[in-house]
């Protein structure tokens, strides 16, 4: 662990994306503290400059806190972000390790499957979901699992190819294991280095088509998030910047800290430095 | 005296830090002179490659770099000299044939677009006469057909054809000094003694000075002139190759003599008559499958096995010995069920086991095991050693502890101390590794062992030790042993019974020392006579 740690802090970029995103899920934890009130209540006089009434980053048309949007609006995109890209890994892994493992007639069939979810651009489709379904919490996160499982299954899957013919397998085939041990005990654990790195980037990825599904109105009414707050200030964008600006920089940031954090993983887990030894 | 052609001096090369030893080489002293082979011999690790690349300029900067010394090459200094001035005399005057030739070679052009760079770079010649140079060099390497091989890609020839493709390349300018890092390792023994001959026959010719990397001492005794030994850096010994190998003088280099296997096969132990497997005429074939959804092309059928039979006594080790796609590892994965077999019967005990499905052939896993050829790919990573001993009891059922109590027996058993039980498989070396390996196959306390190559990844020090211990566990439980092996050394130190094999079919068998006195088949006369160093006796 500690190793693993040594290696990760090798990449400052890294650290510093950690640190970002230890203060983004820092604010996302006491946002209900700091701004005990709902985001949604009208706090005082509309379109107030930063600094003006009280209000730190100023307030949108409607008089709502600009500053205790972004704070709660942190807890429901890094929300969405993770459950969305966990159920994706799931759904990916599924799929990638039995089509890998199995190959042939299974492998066919899988992998059609998957392609046909990858033939179709990912936010269109997302959007189509959302508007299918009723705009909720729920909704978004399905979408958002529907478009990026493929992936993470065309990995597993190749991971599996190169690793069920390795004598280790082999191994276990000869001491009678099944089929179920050899691929969960085996041959997964083997492939997490790569799934960890991409299920990170993925984290990014849903962050950001959150927020745009909540930019065109496809978000949860009743759930503030920061795509709504970009949402809501864009027509205003002249003549009240700060509405549009503060939540997109929260937006950049967070998604920046998130992939610096998936690179950093990724030189820390890459199997060709850890084989150095 | 005859013309000095390459001087290493004092030569010490740093490793970087937090590496398990300071130096990769230290105060090394090599000389080399026209028309001379040197042969670096070494283990892994020793040193030997990373002096050889030196040379070339080829060390892997900025992390390993020349601490001190001097590679004098006429009147430049190789280690200080420009780079520039350097790679006028890569590939001119200094050139270099690697282990791999499937690597070494760019995948993308063809054979005569490679030389034709050599001679774009170096000398100004149109392009019809170096396509002409190219197809005379082709020739002089006893490539068949020049003209059709100067426009095939490298994957188009086999892997004794591009080396002599690489060696070629590698005299194209007639260089004064060809340096060679295994060359023959990555090849079979029949093309292992062409390539030897032919950079001899190159040597002559061209009367240049060759620095042979090896670690195989069946390959000094045939062509070396000089031999230098390295041992974790450090030149231990060198003088004339009778001097070396007949009268070693270092301790080291008379361990490492001493652990090359000799060609004497052993005394033929007595067997019983109880047969504890049958092979009857087993057929394997690998593709001719469909191709997508039934569009296009079958693919090519390759017989890997072909009609094979034979049979396992109780107590014995058979050795299956080819040639690099004889079958002989196809058939040994049939035999354990890892590959199912087209047609034919593998009668284990008294089962016949080529129709069984998984399930039925779980009960009969204990009977037969197998120990991997690579120790690095053959333990899970992720797995503790403890872990990967007990998987197997464990997998049949028994309970936990009684594994644990089997595991750590075991380790005992293979030479390893206990405390390796909680360790994993990353903190051994390869020879340990195999021991691990070993103890897995021995869990469940199998009556037959199949060995694909288990030696074969090993150095050859850490390869005696582990047939001595092969070779004791087979005595203490009598064990029947299936022994796959390239190596005819191995095999007349190991087998009772030889079978040899080729294009996938069983060209002989018969008791070891029979087939090495009196082979009958043409092929078996061809292997054996190929074997490097069959001149040399150890005295």
């Amino acid at each position: 662990m500690l190793d693993f740690w040594n290696r990760f802090s090798r990449n400052k970029s890294a650290v510093l994306g950690l640190v970002i995103l230890l203060i983004v899920i820092f604010i996302a934890a006491i946002a209900s503290f700091i701004y005990p009130e709902d985001p949604f209540r009208l706090a005082g006089k509309p379109l107030s400059a930063p600094g003006l009434n009280g209000f730190l980053l100023g307030s949108d048309s409607l008089g709502r806190d600009v500053a205790s949007g972004i704070a709660h609006g942190a807890k429901t995109s890094l929300l969405i972000g993770l459950i969305a890209t966990l159920a994706a890994v799931f759904i990916g892994i599924i799929f990638g390790a039995l089509s890998g493992y199995y190959g042939g007639f299974v492998d066919d069939l899988l992998m059609r499957i998957t392609e046909i979810f990858q033939t179709i651009p990912s936010f269109v489709f997302a959007i189509l979901l959302v508007a299918i379904m009723k705009p909720s919490i729920e909704s978004i996160v399905i979408a958002i699992t529907v478009v990026s499982w493929p992936g993470v299954a065309r990995l597993v899957r190749a991971e599996f190819l190169s690793l069920k013919n390795r004598e280790f397998v082999q191994a276990c085939h000869t001491l009678g294991m099944n089929d179920v041990k050899i691929m969960l005990r085996e041959i997964l654990p083997n492939c997490l280095s790569p799934i960890i790195v991409i299920g990170s980037l993925m984290v990014a990825t849903a962050i950001l088509i959150e927020s745009g599904l909540a930019f065109l109105g496809l978000g949860d009414p009743n759930i503030m998030s920061w795509g709504f707050l970009i949402g809501a200030g864009r027509t205003m964008l002249r003549s009240a910047w700060w509405v549009c600006t503060f939540p997109g920089i929260a937006i950049l940031i967070t998604v920046l800290a998130i992939n610096l954090v998936g690179e950093g993983l990724n030189d820390a887990l890459n199997p060709r430095l850890r084989e150095r030894q | 005296m005859k013309e000095k052609l390459l001087s290493i001096e004092n030569l010490s090369i740093l490793l970087p830090e937090g590496s398990d030893r300071n130096h990769a080489i230290k105060n090394i002293n090599i000389d080399l002179h026209a028309g001379e082979t040197v042969c670096i011999v070494g283990e892994s690790g020793s040193g030997k490659s990373l002096t050889a690349r030196a040379v070339m300029g080829l060390l892997p900067a900025p992390h390993v770099r020349v601490e001190s010394g001097k590679i004098i090459f006429g009147s430049n200094d190789l280690v200080k000299i420009d780079y520039e001035s350097l790679r006028q005399i890569r590939g001119s005057e200094i050139s270099m044939i690697f282990q791999e030739p499937m690597t070494a070679l760019n995948p993308v052009m063809s054979i005569g677009s490679q030389i034709d760079e050599i001679f774009r770079f170096h000398v100004s010649m149109s392009s019809k006469e170096r396509r002409n140079k190219a197809i005379d060099l082709l020739e002089s390497v006893n490539l068949p057909d020049p003209s059709l091989i100067v426009n095939s890609f490298p994957h188009e020839l086999s892997g004794g054809q591009r080396q002599r493709a690489m060696i070629a390349m590698a005299l194209a300018l007639s260089p004064k000094i060809l340096i060679a890092d295994e060359p023959t390792t990555a090849l079979d023994v029949t093309t292992e003694a062409q390539i030897l001959n032919l950079i001899k026959e190159m040597q002559k010719r061209y009367n240049s000075g060759v620095l042979f990397i090896t670690h195989d001492f069946g390959v000094v005794a045939d062509i070396a002139d000089r031999v230098v030994v390295m041992q974790d850096g450090n030149l231990v010994e060198s003088g004339s190759v009778e001097q070396v190998l007949n009268k070693p003088k270092h301790p080291y280099t008379k361990s490492l003599i001493a652990a090359v296997p000799s060609l004497n096969p052993r005394e033929p132990r007595s067997s019983s008559n109880e047969k504890v497997l049958e092979v009857k005429n087993l057929n394997k074939t690998f593709g001719g499958g469909k191709s997508y959804f039934g569009f296009g092309k079958g693919s090519r059928v390759v017989n890997a096995v072909k009609d094979v039979s034979i049979n396992l006594y109780k107590g014995e080790t058979l050795g299956i010995v080819g040639e690099s796609g004889s079958g002989k590892s196809t058939l040994a994965r049939c035999v354990i069920k890892l590959l199912e077999s087209n047609s034919g019967e593998v009668i284990l005990g008294d089962k016949e086991i080529t129709s069984l499905n998984r399930k039925e052939m779980r009960p009969l896993r204990t009977k037969i095991q197998m120990v991997f050829q690579d120790p690095f790919a053959s333990l899970n990573p992720r797995n503790k050693v403890g872990t990967i001993i007990a998987q197997g009891p464990l997998t049949q059922g028994f309970p936990q502890d009684e594994c644990e109590t089997r595991a750590r027996e075991l380790l005992s058993v293979v030479g390893l101390d206990e405390k390796a039980f909680n360790r994993f498989p990353h903190e051994f070396s390869g020879g340990q590794r195999q021991r691990i390996g070993i103890a897995r196959a021995l869990a469940l306390k199998p009556e037959i062992l199949v060995a694909d190559e288990p030696v074969s990844a090993l150095d050859v020090s850490i390869q005696a030790q582990i047939l001595k211990l092969l070779d004791e566990i087979r005595d203490q439980m009598n064990l029947s042993m299936l022994f796959i092996t390239h190596d005819l050394r191995v095999a007349a130190q190991v087998c009772d019974r030889l079978a040899v094999m080729q294009y996938g079919e069983l060209v002989e068998i018969g008791k070891t020392a029979d087939v090495f006195k009196s082979p009958k088949h043409e092929y078996t006369r061809a292997l054996l006579a190929a074997v490097p160093g069959k001149k040399w006796k150890k005295e």
